[in-house]
């Protein structure tokens, strides 16, 4: 069970993640310019703006799939700028992606198992010499792994191959698969994405649920604004590679530039997003 | 895990192993030497397609590099056990620790496969970087780098002429005991934490990586592991064959180790092991047809048409990536 006490230092550093004038090029082309976000523990965050905003790219220099041009990422005190994925996935960051990455040839199961190696797996010799450290951490695996089946629902499909699952079910078993990394901070990469109407109010119950539980800070990234404003306690606004504006769900829904960002200006009269 | 289920888990192995050295020791006293040769191949065919799965089927790096481990296996095999007499006269050449040397058989496995996992370590670090085809080329030139070495290195290979004349110390109570420990080996690898991340990679790096997995490790661990039985089989087959040559270890060889792997079912142990089975029988029975027909090369062609005949129909092998279910005892 991850601990439901909110992990902060003595010192009473609520900062939990801090993105500092983030930029990414690629070639001649600006995707990011000059991001920066701070996140507090626990808090849930989210993250709007129209098709190629920037959005995911953000994502990807917080995962470290993507290393920034200029700026810089902090992760507490700690300056993860320059730091691999599996090397932040160990200090606390786990993400989903918009277009399902499972193990597809993995059972469900082992698809989540696969997140606990870094933290509890043990190495080949005491693997082949079957200490009792490994059948103790291969016990614990699986047990922990019922408690994350449970949590999203997905016992009755756990021995099922993860590319054959229906598509609702790979969403959620991939967030299942994030949550078993242990992480301080999620980023999901629109959960809801091809949801329908009831999936998606099952995946903000699910969101609630982590939210609470773990009290995990989450950042999402959704076009889906039902999702966004049910769960988020602060929106940012994304547009052409820039912050466009930061508030309450309310006042977001109100500012007339995010209005424009999604709608065009009225002359143009064309929708983006959805 | 309740003590009943251990007992399977341990019953699973147990009893196929003991059943393996029963048959092993009928097919001893039934079989003729010519016969019992070809059981040897078999075994060491199996070693192969086994270890080969390891780096290939599970963790998806595409080597063509085995027959190059199994020749620097074979060839230290070779060298640690010739006694100091034929070293003399050999490779005069020889640095003196070495020639006084003579290793006991076993041994000597152990240590050719050793050097094999060391040299996946040293080429692992600029050849691991590289995927998919790009990885299949450059372990294709490990494989030539590591002929012409030995072509070139005359005072410890003897060049172009090769080592001959080697001891038979390979029978089949040397490979069946090796067979046993490839498939434990690489069985208790899949069915454990490391294995796991190693198809994780194989099927999504990105992802793997992204849920701690290091790249790197994983992928250098499972050369090494499988280069380590490649060098013992290597070394197997040097003293079955009795006899070495640079030329020995080929890139036909890797093919037809590649296929087993492929027709088997990638990442598929069971698949593997049927699979060398199935081509190393075949191959030897076609050889009397080939003679008395003079249709030499029919087994090839045959082989070659199952091979594409299954990536036709059953891209994904005999068996896929799974074991059969009765075997396992995992929950996954």
């Amino acid at each position: 069970m991850l601990s439901a006490a909110p992990r902060q230092s003595e010192s009473g550093a609520r900062t939990l993640l801090k993105a500092e004038a983030l930029e990414k090029r690629f070639g001649g082309i600006t995707a990011l310019a000059d991001y920066s976000v701070n996140m507090g523990r626990g808090e849930l965050l989210g993250l709007i703006g129209p098709n190629g905003a920037g959005k995911t790219t953000v994502f990807n220099l917080l995962s470290g799939v993507f290393k920034p041009s200029a700026g810089r990422i902090l992760l507490g005190d700690r300056d993860i700028t320059a730091a691999r994925p599996d090397r932040r996935a160990a200090l606390g960051i786990a993400r989903t992606f918009q277009n399902i990455r499972l193990f597809a040839e993995m059972s469900v199961i082992d698809n989540i198992r696969v997140a606990f190696h870094m933290h509890r797996g043990r190495g080949l010799w005491p693997t082949l010499v079957h200490t009792p450290a490994f059948r103790r951490a291969e016990r614990e695996m699986a047990e922990r792994a019922a408690e994350f089946l449970e949590l999203l629902g997905l016992q009755d499909v756990r021995r099922e191959r993860a590319g054959n699952l229906p598509y609702g079910l790979q969403r959620r078993t991939e967030i299942a698969r994030a949550l078993a990394a242990d992480p301080q901070l999620i980023l999901l990469d629109e959960p809801a994405a091809g949801m329908n109407p009831n999936e998606t109010d099952e995946l903000i119950a699910v969101i609630e649920r982590i939210h609470h539980r773990y009290g995990l800070a989450v950042f999402l990234v959704e076009h889906d604004m039902k999702v966004v404003m049910a769960s988020c306690d602060r929106i940012q606004v994304l547009d052409r590679g820039r912050v466009l504006c930061e508030g309450r769900p309310a006042d977001i829904r109100k500012d007339p530039r995010v209005i424009e960002a999604y709608l065009g200006t009225p002359r143009k009269g064309s929708r983006a997003g959805s | 895990m309740t003590a009943e289920r251990r007992n399977t888990a341990a019953l699973r192995f147990v009893l196929p192993a003991a059943a393996a050295f029963v048959l092993a020791y009928v097919l001893q006293t039934v079989l003729d030497d010519y016969v019992m040769s070809i059981v040897n191949f078999v075994g060491i065919n199996i070693i192969l397609a086994v270890s080969l799965n390891i780096t290939n089927g599970m963790t998806g790096l595409f080597s063509l590099g085995h027959p190059g481990f199994m020749a620097i296996g074979g060839y230290v095999t070779a060298i640690l056990t010739l006694p100091a007499a034929r070293k003399a006269m050999f490779l005069p050449d020889l640095p003196a620790w070495l020639a006084g040397l003579q290793a006991p058989f076993v041994p000597a496995l152990v240590v050719g496969g050793l050097c094999a996992a060391a040299t996946a370590l040293v080429i692992g670090l600029p050849v691991l970087r590289l995927k998919g085809h790009y990885l299949a080329v450059a372990t294709m030139g490990f494989l030539i780098i590591v002929q012409v070495l030995i072509t070139n290195w005359d005072s410890v290979t003897r060049g172009p002429l090769g080592l001959n004349g080697l001891a038979d110390l390979t029978t089949v109570w040397q490979v069946l005991p090796w067979v046993l420990l490839t498939l434990y080996v690489s069985w208790k690898v899949k069915f454990s934490s490391l294995g796991r991340t190693m198809i994780a990679v194989r099927e999504d790096e990105l992802a793997a990586q992204c849920l701690g997995v290091n790249l790197f490790f994983t992928r250098v661990l499972s050369l090494a592991l499988g280069a380590f039985f490649a060098g013992v089989a290597g070394g197997l087959w040097a003293h079955l064959v009795t006899a070495i040559t640079p030329s020995s270890f080929s890139l036909i060889m890797a093919f037809n180790i590649v296929v087993m792997v492929v027709v088997g079912g990638s990442g598929s142990i069971t698949g593997s092991l049927l699979a060398a089975v199935l081509f190393t029988v075949l191959t030897e029975a076609f050889r009397p047809l080939e003679e008395h027909y003079g249709l030499y090369g029919i087994g090839e062609i045959l082989m070659a048409l199952v091979l594409i005949l299954i990536l036709i129909y059953r891209p994904g092998g005999m068996l896929g990536t799974r074991e059969p279910r009765f075997l396992v005892d995992d929950d996954g």
